[in-house]
């Protein structure tokens, strides 16, 4: 090139570059404004955020939330039905919660230890109570407890059969069942990315093959497929290293849907681009992809993200509920129906089932709000 | 107003002051505005116009075919002469009703543009003539089978016996829309709505399926509402035409006077801009300007932003009264008005 | 038809090759050696002592010393040529023994959970897209929310609890108690059918909720398609013009993924026969997980997978009889 070509370029090179980023911001912000547009209007996706947001907090400060740690056994209180607090009794109302007294006494025909409520005791509700010790988000050692007796135990959703506080173990599970679920798909994610773009890159024979080869295990029922994987866990094992062996395993099998649907995103993105890299012209490719492409890109991995987390949730109860997923002392909301594993259980204390109804509305949570992400990121109304 | 008039005698379909607008999530589109046409005994009338104003619409709206979020505004009237001799507003019909099924396919029947689409994939050609037929003839399954591969021979179809058999897709293009000349022949209607039947098909076979169209209506005597954006394909069919846009009708007259001496700007363009010979199946794109969206329809003339005539402060305030330049020949539009005043 | 059978045979044959293979190398995933298991599984209790010799007597009986392809072959050999899956040690006899009967019951659950899933989305999902925006369109859709969100063996327990508490009576199991050993007769399959009739419920509710979105999702395009306004404009009476024309076409994806609802039943079929207490290959499969008794659990593992692979097999035929456009793109 000689210098006479370069110099027009050169002069007017900032110019198109102003313009073009200008037009890009433009682009990339109305695109999220108009994502966050469409989800402002659909109610039932922000309830699901809500819900979401609700439990990943309480997850993260389980000890502070919960009065007791999850393994406290209470051990005269065995079985003890869930406790509502109550404003009102004989004595009239008060504006401070209490619980009534309960008394545990030994039932001389079953010889099993029964709880029966004394509501001639009053045992008030406190907040910010002192109580047992832990470490705040593991680091700050504290006894500060949310709520909490002064005297006495309170038990909002029962007791087990070892006399374990089962809300305080429920938020815990919260904590394991939802951060499983995140690594799991962030894994799974990472290996998407990185097979898919491998495939995608050397094209060809490897695609293929790895195409073929996730069909294949697409055709294997995908729980009995988990479990063998599962099954080679060895007894030996630590909880935390069964923890992780149990993301690896969910986002094993869970990558090569992602990788299929990034890497047909890509393509098409790609198809896309050419017009915008004519129209922009004078922005370097790097500039494109990060100014442009990557928030189209993002907004289309986030909603896929949340579309697999109830899958990844609900393999993992069905695994730790079996009892080849997660093992105690690990509590997660499989682990905690393990308890509830029989009807005789379950017809004997029905409250061993409530960790259920917090897998059922966390995958609703996040279906409700994969869909109206999806909405509002519709590919065809933003690109259109 | 005149939907109170009865209709005449020589008249088989008689549209009053036809409106039509859809619900849609935008707001309220009025896709047809007020709009007078009447189509006589055995003749055809051609309705032309780009795409998008309104031809479809208000054709359709004639066997009640719209969609749920349409409105047929209640001023509107629609009169057809029955086989019976009974006259029917059709805008007063049930929907539904046994009457409204009658007449549909049995008394006005209908062709499409794209043949492909307007047959189900996984039905014989066959099978769907004979459920045609036995709708509307008092015949037996056998009887309407023969009357099936009939009239396939009818409309040049060779190997009618084979075709009958066939599936859609095994077709060519110009074939199916034969077939489906075919399937609305079968059930002996005194009206043929086409709405576009030759656009989706190259040169020669267009020929082919006019003069096809020709041949049958003089043999069986019905009338044709021959609906097409194309001005060269119209004159070789139609006796009368209407000019549309917009919902609007611009002009109409007989088919010489709109060819010979089109008054309106809108149909001036619209012949200079036939495709020859050689482009005769694509779309019209010649006229300069686009069309307005239906949801901010221009306040008078509609056609007023495009107009090489246009006249600021007269065009663009209400729009032009018809101008009846001789008996049958009408233009809506201000530079005729003036002459007249 | 016969190349198209044909080409479908070889395609199955050659996923199944594949699938042996991942099968069998999760059969060799746990620690430890079959052997041990083995010896430890015949000798518990005896109080005889093991010694290194004989768990080495033991791995050359099985052929457990040799290399591992070796040994893939000689048991895919045995599978395909005999019909022979091996040995079962924690039953102490062959897996086909083990197997054997659970192989129909299995088949039962999973053509009586089809049935029921196709009875109720079929219907179902053309009657809300044709009823779209209606109270009962919305209230199915929240049905197919929850089917996504209660798993199947949850839903299990619940209707267990309720039938204990509310009906004081079990709806688990198979066959009831008089039955359970007999042999069979008419009255036995009729108990069998009663007893199938609570397991097929539990085991569609999912596969019934993403049947039913699909149903209706493809009823609305269809009936957008111009055809039906064809077949309209003809005058064909408005509930025969929805079955003939746009319903017609929306069973077609129910039947071509007929494969993916099988492998979701045998995906949920453990979890839910293990609360049901149902005696067949998911119940034993998961035992046979947990017992770590491999060859049983793969030979499970493969004969589900095959039912799988099969289904899908029957659901190309099918769909190449309903429409006929497969057919001339198979050639
Ligand atoms: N189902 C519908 N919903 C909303 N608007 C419609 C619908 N069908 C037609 N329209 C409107 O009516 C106008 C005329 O359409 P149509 O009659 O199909 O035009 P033509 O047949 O002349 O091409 C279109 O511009 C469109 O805006
Ligand atoms: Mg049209």
């Amino acid at each position: 090139m000689t210098p006479t070509d370069l110099s027009p370029k050169e002069t007017q090179a900032p110019i198109n570059q102003m313009e073009s980023e200008e037009a890009q911001r433009y682009y990339s912000a109305t695109q999220f404004q108009l994502i966050w547009w469409r989800f402002r209007k659909h109610r039932l996706a922000q309830v699901g955020a809500i819900i979401l947001i609700t439990m990943a907090v309480i997850g993260l400060f389980a000890e502070f939330f919960g009065p007791y740690t999850g393994t406290t056994r209470v051990s005269d209180a065995v079985l003890v039905r869930p406790q509502a607090p109550q404003f009102c009794n004989d004595d009239g109302c008060t504006l401070r919660p209490f619980i009534p007294g309960v008394i545990s006494e030994r039932n001389p025909e079953t010889l099993r230890m029964e709880t029966k409520i004394d509501p001639s005791v009053r045992r008030d509700i406190y907040f910010f109570v002192e109580g047992e010790e832990y470490k705040l988000l593991g680091k700050f050692k504290t006894n500060i407890h949310f709520f909490g007796l002064k005297e006495g135990s309170i038990h909002l959703f029962g007791t087990d059969s070892l006399g374990r506080d089962i809300f305080s173990r429920v938020l815990l599970a919260t904590r394991t069942s939802l951060s499983i679920g995140i690594f799991g798909v962030v894994i799974a994610f990472v290996l998407a990315l990185v097979i898919g773009g491998v495939a995608g890159y050397f094209g060809g024979g490897l695609d293929y093959a790895i195409q073929r080869l996730t069909e294949i295990v697409r055709v294997i029922p995908v729980i009995p497929l988990y479990m063998g994987l599962a099954a080679a866990f060895p007894k030996e094992w630590s909880s935390t290293q069964v923890y992780f062996a149990m993301t690896l395993v969910l986002a094993l099998v869970g990558w090569p849907t992602l990788a299929r649907r990034i890497r047909g995103k890509l393509l098409s993105l790609r198809g896309e681009d050419y017009v915008i890299a004519a129209n922009l012209a004078g922005a370097g490719p790097s500039r494109i992809i990060g100014r442009h492409l990557l928030p189209a890109f993002m907004s289309y991995i986030i909603v896929d993200l949340v579309i697999s987390f109830p899958f990844m949730l609900l393999s993992e109860t069905a695994l730790s509920f079996v009892g080849l997923g997660l093992r105690p002392p690990t509590v997660s909301w499989g682990v905690l129906l393990q308890d509830a594993q029989t009807v005789r259980a379950i017809e004997q204390a029905p409250w061993l089932f409530i960790p259920a109804i917090f897998v059922v509305v966390a995958v609703l949570s996040f279906t409700v709000l994969g869909d109206g992400l999806r909405d509002a990121a519709d590919p065809y109304q933003v690109s259109g | 107003m005149a939907n109170t008039k009865e209709i005449t005698k020589d008249n088989l379909l008689e549209v009053r002051n036809l409106k039509i607008s859809f619900k849609t999530d935008e707001g309220i589109i009025t896709a047809v505005d007020g709009i007078d046409f009447s189509v006589k005994h055995g003749q055809t009338l051609g309705i032309v116009g780009e795409s998008g104003s309104g031809k479809s619409v208000s054709t359709w709206s004639i066997m009640r075919l719209l969609p749920k979020n349409s409105i047929i505004d209640k001023g509107s009237s629609i009169q057809f002469h029955r086989k019976s001799g009974k006259v029917v507003e059709m805008t007063k019909l049930k929907a539904n009703s046994r009457e409204l099924r009658k007449i549909r396919g049995g008394e006005v029947a209908l062709i499409f543009q794209e043949p492909m689409s307007s047959f189900s994939p996984v039905y014989t050609i066959g099978n769907q003539i004979v459920e045609a037929v036995l709708q509307h003839r008092d015949v037996s399954k056998e009887e309407a089978e023969e009357i099936a591969v009939d009239m396939l021979d009818r409309v040049g179809i060779s190997n009618p016996r084979q075709r009958f058999r066939q599936y859609p897709f095994e077709l060519s293009g110009g074939m199916r829309q034969r077939a489906m000349i075919a399937v609305a022949l079968s059930m002996n209607p005194s009206l043929l709505i086409a709405d576009e039947p030759t656009t989706s098909l190259d040169v020669t076979i267009q020929a082919q399926i006019l003069e096809l169209m020709n041949e049958l209506q003089e043999e069986l005597g019905m009338s044709i509402i021959f609906i097409t954006h194309n001005l060269g394909v119209i004159a070789q069919v139609a006796d009368e035409i209407e000019v549309m846009y917009l919902g609007k009708i611009l002009e109409r007259g007989k088919t010489k006077e709109i060819i010979q001496q089109p008054q309106h700007p809108y149909t001036q363009a619209l012949l200079e801009a036939i495709p020859r010979l050689d482009r005769l199946g694509e779309r019209l794109t010649a006229i300069s300007g686009d069309i307005p969206s239906p949801l901010s329809r221009p306040v008078g003339c509609p056609f007023y932003t495009r107009c090489e005539k246009v006249m600021p402060g007269i065009c663009d305030i209400e729009m032009p009264k018809p101008t009846q330049l001789s008996e049958t020949h009408t233009v809506y539009c201000f530079l005729h008005e003036e002459k007249d005043v | 038809m016969v190349k198209f059978l044909f080409q479908r045979t070889i395609g199955m044959a050659i996923t199944m090759f594949f699938v042996s293979i991942m099968v069998f190398v999760i059969m060799e995933l746990p620690p430890g050696d079959y052997a041990e298991r083995w010896a430890f599984r015949k000798f518990s209790g005896t109080g005889a002592q093991i010694t290194e010799a004989d768990l080495d007597n033991i791995r050359a009986n099985f052929g457990l010393d040799r290399p591992a392809p070796e040994r893939y072959f000689k048991w895919i050999s045995g599978i395909v040529l005999h019909g022979d899956f091996g040995e079962a040690f924690a039953f102490q006899t062959s897996v086909n023994n083990v197997i054997g009967q659970k192989i129909w019951l299995t088949l039962a659950i999973l053509f009586s959970t089809l049935i029921v899933t196709y009875l109720v989305a079929i219907p179902v999902g053309i009657y809300a897209a044709i009823r779209r925006g209606s109270a009962e369109d919305y209230a199915l859709t929240v049905f197919s929310y929850l089917g996504f969100a209660l798993p199947n063996f949850l839903l299990a327990l619940v209707l267990l609890y309720v039938s204990i508490t509310v009906f004081d009576s079990s709806v688990g199991g198979l066959f009831s108690p008089e039955y359970a050993d007999a042999p069979w007769s008419i009255a036995k399959a009729k108990d069998l059918l009663g007893h199938l009739i609570i397991p097929a419920i539990i085991l569609a509710w999912s596969a019934t909720a993403f049947q039913l979105q699909t149903v209706r999702a493809t009823m609305l395009d269809e009936l957008n398609n111009l055809s039906v306004t064809a077949a309209r404009a003809r005058g064909v009476p408005e509930w025969k013009l929805l079955l003939k024309y746009p319903a017609r076409l929306a069973i077609n994806p129910v039947v071509s993924t007929m494969s993916f609802d099988a492998n979701r039943i045998f995906s949920e079929l453990p979890i839910v026969a293990l609360v049901l207490g149902l005696p067949e290959l998911g119940e034993l499969l998961l035992k046979s997980y947990l017992d770590l008794d491999m060859f049983v659990a793969g030979a499970i593992l493969l004969i589900l997978t095959f039912m799988i692979v099969f289904m899908n097999f029957l659901s190309d035929i099918f769909l190449a009889i309903l429409d006929p456009r497969v057919k001339l793109i198979e050639g």
